[in-house]
């Protein structure tokens, strides 16, 4: 199977432009053969949208929507925008979209709004983790900081997904002697979750600065060996273009088969208890 | 010298590749996003605009650079000559434009002016002349201010602080070395004291009563470690602490827009909230 990762630099609220700029990494992954081609979060608007967050949010009806759905002819896409919801709620989404029809949105769960970021300001915070079924086999998106707490991939795990795909606006932050600690944090968390897993790890990463913030990129595939089998470069747009073989998801879990031997319903069973006994400990 | 700097606090070493080339990219981005292709710099002849300067120069090429020097009669000769070795070395087209005709016209007003005033006047009449070049050539005036400086406030307010880019301004003085040295700056640029030049014998570390090496180190745990007090203490002397939390606290304002006191529903900066790259 050949992915692509669509290592772009979107322009901050514009849209318009970014449209565009998703159609010519489309064509230019189509020419290469890509079957599934996946763009970073919020590859329709940037990232530090603030107050525009109100004034780039679509309807999943929106033409800009519905053409990008529409170009998902001979190959699957996968692409970030701020989604208004009929109750108009706005989400931080990503929307998968096959044979000219949209397969599965995903709502960014976990909105950061800490330190540099400020999402939970602006977006709802999605209600489902849920994998879903592709023409190569069961799949689960996650948006950036979604991945960082470690029951979304178990439940897309749970829930059948052999590949899990972020969409991501990492900024590079924290340079130090050798490296800057986003790239590695990032970079160790997807090996382990891949190898815990036993998934197909699929990273895109954005480029670009917005008021001094630079997005690093470094998009990856690591496989379900946790081994790293492809970055993209440091600060510049790209098209990465990989083949996986989804057969390593059958070895890796054959080999070491921890979701075999996992214990879901311990785990609800204990979930349950801790849940209640917090609750009714109260302030204690 | 740098290597024996950061030999002390090498929890401040950077990567200096990366960090070159986050810099430089960015910093093309942000110019050319806003429209322009050129950038002007102030070039003093000490370490921080010529880090600027080289950096401008790799991320924008020297035919994109313009440096401006703005001596004043009691600025040292020395400054003069170094900004030139830095002019020489990048061969950027540059500018020497003397102020003190302009400073003494005014302050002939207030002959017992102290040299605070003198030398915040200096700031800001080099900051008018930036601004209008920068009209002229079309190019953005690049800032050449330190994390360090402008977490003490070391600088003058709408004067050297001002700038549309500041592409130093996340690096502690101490950082600033190491780039410095890493991209070539001129040795004696590198090995001199540093000084706001403001008036005769001026020394940085003389005037703040502590040298970089030791604030950078401070600032570093306190601000990047969060350590609390009580932890700083076993680190630094308490009458340090004091007096370097005090600047910082103190000189909040020199970080910030200037307040905007509330009426509407969507105040600028409050609640009307957008980048400055948004739309671009």
């Amino acid at each position: 199977m050949r992915i692509g990762l669509a290592q772009i630099k979107p322009h901050l609220g514009r849209v318009d432009k970014n449209l565009e700029l998703h159609i010519r990494f489309i064509e230019e992954a189509r020419d290469q053969g890509v079957e599934l081609l996946v763009f970073p979060e919020l590859s329709l608007t940037g990232y530090g949208l603030l107050d525009l967050t109100y004034e780039v949010a679509k309807k999943i009806e929106a033409a800009e929507i519905q053409t990008l759905v529409k170009e998902a002819k001979e190959l699957d896409l996968l692409f970030g925008f701020v989604e208004h919801s009929p109750e108009h709620l706005l989400y931080n989404s990503a929307l998968y979209a096959s044979k000219q029809e949209i397969k599965y949105l995903h709502r960014k769960v976990y909105l950061p709004t800490y330190g540099m970021f400020d999402e939970g300001r602006y977006f709802a915070s999605g209600q489902t983790i849920r994998s879903f079924a592709t023409r190569f086999g069961q799949m689960g998106t996650l948006v950036c900081e979604d991945i960082w707490h470690t029951s979304s991939p178990y439940l897309l795990v749970q829930d059948g997904a052999e590949v899990i795909i972020v969409l991501s606006n990492s900024p590079a932050k924290g340079l130090k002697e050798t490296g800057m600690s986003t790239q590695e944090n990032w970079y160790r968390l997807l090996q382990t979750q891949a190898q815990l897993n036993g998934v197909y790890l699929l990273f895109a990463n954005r480029v670009g600065v917005e008021d001094g913030t630079t997005f690093f990129g470094g998009s990856a595939v690591v496989t379900p060996f946790g081994t790293i089998q492809k970055t993209a470069s440091l600060f510049k747009e790209e098209l990465v273009v990989v083949d996986i073989d989804l057969d390593l998801v059958r070895k890796a879990r054959f080999q070491m088969p921890l979701l075999r031997d996992e214990k879901m319903e311990l785990v609800i069973r204990e979930l349950e208890r801790i849940s209640r006994q917090r609750s009714e400990r109260g302030w204690k | 010298m740098v290597e024996q700097l950061l030999a002390q606090v090498p929890f401040l070493r950077l990567d200096e590749k990366l960090v070159t080339e986050l810099l430089t990219t960015s910093l093309r981005e942000e110019v050319e996003k806003a429209g322009f292709q050129r950038v002007v710099i102030g070039l003093s002849g000490g370490l921080d605009s010529a880090l600027s300067l080289y950096l401008a120069v790799r991320a924008l090429g020297a035919e994109n650079v313009i440096a401006v020097r703005m001596p004043y009669r009691t600025s040292s000769p020395a400054s003069l000559a170094d900004a030139q070795l830095a002019i020489d070395d990048t061969k950027v087209q540059s500018y020497t434009i003397e102020i003190t005709e302009q400073v003494d016209a005014y302050f002939a007003r207030f002959p017992q002016a102290t040299v605070l005033r003198r030398g915040n006047k200096m700031a800001r009449e080099r900051m008018s002349i930036l601004y209008d070049l920068s009209a002229y050539h079309q190019a953005l005036v690049i800032g050449t201010s330190n994390r360090t400086e402008l977490l003490l406030g070391y600088g003058t307010q709408f004067g050297d602080s001002a700038s549309a880019i500041n592409p130093i301004g996340d690096l502690y003085k101490t950082q600033v070395w190491q780039l410095a040295a890493y991209l070539g700056v001129p040795e004696p640029i590198i090995t001199k004291p540093p000084s706001a030049d403001l008036w005769e014998n001026q020394t940085d570390e003389a005037e703040l009563g502590f040298s970089y090496q030791e604030v950078d180190a401070f600032l570093y745990y306190w601000v990047d470690q969060q350590y609390t007090k009580d932890q700083l203490r076993t680190l630094f002397p308490a009458p340090f602490i004091e007096k370097v939390m005090k600047r910082v606290v103190q000189n909040r304002y020199k970080r910030t827009m200037p307040v905007i006191l509330k009426v509407s529903n969507r105040t600028i900066g409050q609640d009307y909230r957008y980048l400055r790259d948004a739309g671009l």
